[in-house]
């Protein structure tokens, strides 16, 4: 049961055994699809069912998202070689004028933990920058996060950036932070508003597996 | 000056709305002379600030102030402050914040001569020097602009200058995640106190010269965001418990290069500042849980000298505009304070809204008065921040840890695991500051910080 090894690793946040379990894999022949999902993403589900369940805590998930993403690393090359599919792309940030990080940080830890790959621009983001990033990378998924209520009109900006380069349906705009609710993202017309990390990644995860079913 | 004792011989005569170093304002408001006051704070709905939406900006603040100076008025409160605490943009451009400034306080002004309720106005800029990354901390736009809103705000008659300072905060993000206490150390004990010296130097000149308060600065980005994240289940609360007191020596610096209080409502490590330097304290607790849950919300008003709600936005509730509520609220609260207290029972407040809380959770615990003064006097055994930060980090845990031994405090599986964890962090840490440093410059990633700008 090689790959409950690998998943344990990862889970426990082993980087090193991480890395040679996967080279193992590969060298037994594995298929690249069964490592990432039944070794890697399975092992992030239960590290994320874990802290659902208030058994451990982020510093506990990050250690096993740092190992998962030390195996990924490996495969990640092969992948495209080997014709399976990412998961899927996601370009995150906090807009104009606000600096807090650390739900957008989740977040994104978050969306790394389902298998995507993800691009974080950091804070203070400038409008053009969400839709320069989304095109150059092909993204599926736009996460926006504001803390302020001063700045949760900047996400509002973002959109209309997006329909101003003519490819706002190209993207699904998510939206998030403390101060942001449903009634702001449906007045603005983002896709999606979750209240919290985990529930953003589910409904990613749910949106990806059909677009790319 | 150096603080080498506490500033009271017993915690029996640590309680609230007095201290040692009370301080007074330009119309005679005392703070810490015997009565608690309200210290309210407030903040815009949801809205762009620019140069067009200015008006509107201003029209909603004289709607809050004057909301607000009635409801004081009206319900008797003995003496009000008004915490003015800036949004970046009024940072940015110090004109408008020191214009909004300048409206509360004249609105304040006017409430004084009209029907004599006394107040007095805390400015607060925000700390804009971490909007360039790596953080530029001691010259360029940004710090100029702080300058300018101190200075400007200052002139108009700002009793009381605060900050939530950011110094060494570029460091601890990651280590707050992470819950890892030695580069929380770092960051507090080797560059936040080092930014504290000169920023403090700096906010005491310009408090001298233009007349206000130098009061002191708040650690939130370091104790608060530890305490609504671990209130959120993403962190230990073990962790959360011990940043709390391991910021106090930072705090220290702040008074021992001119503040005298009093210091910023959401520093809940005021306590162990008020036990050391005997200076008055605002706190906030239960009435701030329009801005953030905590799980300290009766406790933390045991010993403060003034209340705070944190902050509310102004949004209209069904009894009336937010800011209004939390006058209301924090009203009230200091008119039960204030009673016990002239009844002689401030004693008994005290221990009644520390006890209630103190078994329940570790961030509790920390601030009994009994453990506020073994922590407190920890600190003061030695003069430098670095090892006043480690031996604070070190005595807290061993609280904690005792208190699971007493059985009277208890803390679920997962924080017992990190309180294991935390301990073996802690002990790896040589004494030596110097030594400390050189091992954490090759671990700490050196694009997020600039060395220079903290003189190491
Ligand atoms: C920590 C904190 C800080 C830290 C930030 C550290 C950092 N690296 O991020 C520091 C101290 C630096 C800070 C600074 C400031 N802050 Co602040 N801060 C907070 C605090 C206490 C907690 C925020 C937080 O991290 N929460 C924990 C995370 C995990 O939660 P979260 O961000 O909500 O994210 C979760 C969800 O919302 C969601 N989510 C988040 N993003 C996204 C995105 C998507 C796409 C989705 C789907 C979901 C999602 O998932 C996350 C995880 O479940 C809040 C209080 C509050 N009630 O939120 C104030 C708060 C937001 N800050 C406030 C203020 C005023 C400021 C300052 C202006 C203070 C000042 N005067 O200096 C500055 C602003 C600087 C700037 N330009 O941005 C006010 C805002 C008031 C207002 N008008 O809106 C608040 C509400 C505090 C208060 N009550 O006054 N702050």
């Amino acid at each position: 049961m090689a790959l409950e090894e690998l998943s344990e690793a990862v889970q426990k946040g082993k980087a090193k055994i991480v890395k040679e379990l996967v080279n193992q894999e590969l060298e037994k022949g594995t298929p690249v699809d069964v490592i990432l999902n039944d070794g890697l993403i399975a092992a992030m589900g239960v590290v994320g069912e874990k802290f659902k369940l208030n058994q451990i805590y982020v510093p506990e998930m990050l250690v096993a998202a740092r190992a998962m993403s030390k195996g990924l690393s490996i495969i990640e090359p092969l992948m495209t070689e080997t014709g399976v599919k990412p998961v899927g792309t996601v370009v995150i940030g906090t807009v104009k004028g606000d600096l807090h990080d650390i739900g957008k940080n989740l977040v994104a830890m978050m969306m790394k933990g389902i298998g995507a790959t993800v691009y974080d621009l950091g804070v203070d983001v400038a409008d053009a920058q969400f839709v320069e990033k989304a095109e150059e990378v092909n993204a599926d998924i736009v996460c926006l996060s504001a803390l302020l209520t001063t700045t949760m009109p900047a996400i509002e900006d973002v959109i209309k950036e997006f329909e101003k380069a003519g490819v706002r349906d190209k993207y699904r705009i998510m939206i998030g932070g403390a101060p942001v609710n449903q009634a702001f993202a449906d007045q603005i017309g983002a896709d999606v508003y979750t209240s919290n990390a985990a529930d953003a990644a589910e409904n990613a995860k749910e949106f990806l597996t059909k677009k790319y079913a | 000056m150096e603080f080498t004792k506490l500033a009271y011989e017993s915690t029996d005569d640590f309680l609230y709305g007095i201290c040692p170093k009370p301080v007074e304002t330009r119309n005679g408001l005392v703070i810490g002379g015997g009565e608690m006051y309200p210290e309210v704070n407030f903040t815009l709905p949801p809205m762009n600030i620019t140069k067009d939406t200015m008006p509107e900006v201003r029209r909603i603040y004289s709607e809050i102030i004057e909301g607000v100076l009635k409801k004081a008025y009206e319900l008797h409160a003995p003496g009000l402050v008004i915490e003015f605490e800036t949004l970046p943009e009024m940072t940015e451009h110090p004109e408008w914040g020191i214009e909004i400034h300048k409206i509360l306080r004249d609105a304040m002004h006017n409430y004084e001569d009209k029907y004599g309720l006394k107040s007095a106005i805390r400015m607060t800029p925000n700390d804009l020097r971490e909007m360039s990354r790596p953080p530029i901390m001691r010259s360029g736009k940004y710090w100029e602009a702080m300058v300018k809103t101190f200075e400007g705000s200052a002139k108009d008659g700002a009793d009381f200058l605060s900050v939530e300072s950011t110094g060494g905060k570029e460091i601890n993000d990651e280590a707050i995640m992470n819950a890892d206490l030695r580069t929380s150390i770092f960051a507090l004990g080797c560059l936040a106190s080092r930014d504290m010296k000169w920023l403090w130097t700096n906010i005491t000149q310009i408090a001298k010269e233009n007349g206000s308060i130098p009061a002191g600065d708040s650690a939130c980005g370091f104790a608060n965001t530890s305490m609504v994240l671990a209130e959120q289940g993403f962190i230990p609360k073990v962790y959360a418990a011990v940043m709390r007191a391991m910021v106090t020596p930072r705090a220290l610096v702040a008074i021992e290069n001119g503040a005298i209080g009093p210091s910023k409502d959401c520093a809940y490590e005021n306590v162990y500042l008020k036990a050391i330097t005997g200076t008055p304290i605002t706190l906030e607790g239960k009435s701030a849980a329009c801005a953030h849950f905590s799980p300290r919300g009766n406790i933390a008003l045991a010993v403060p000298d003034l209340w705070s709600n944190e902050s509310v936005q102004q949004v209209k509730l069904l009894s009336g505009f937010a800011p209004v509520v939390s006058t209301e609220q924090l009203t009230y609260d200091c008119r039960l304070m204030n009673i016990a207290a002239k009844k002689g029972h401030a004693k008994l407040m005290r221990d009644l809204l520390v006890e209630s809380d103190c078994y329940l959770d570790p961030q509790a615990y920390v601030l009994t008065p009994e453990n506020v003064f073994e922590i407190s006097r920890e600190i003061v055994k030695t003069s430098d921040p670095f090892s006043r930060t480690l031996n604070t980090a070190r005595k807290t845990l061993e609280i904690i840890r005792r208190g699971l031994d007493k059985k009277e405090l208890t803390i679920d599986e997962r924080d017992l695991r990190w309180l294991d964890i935390l301990e073996s962090q802690v002990e790896e840490i040589p004494e030596d500051e110097e030594e400390f440093i050189e091992e954490m410059k090759d671990e700490v990633d050196e694009t997020k910080y600039r060395p220079e700008e903290y003189g190491i």
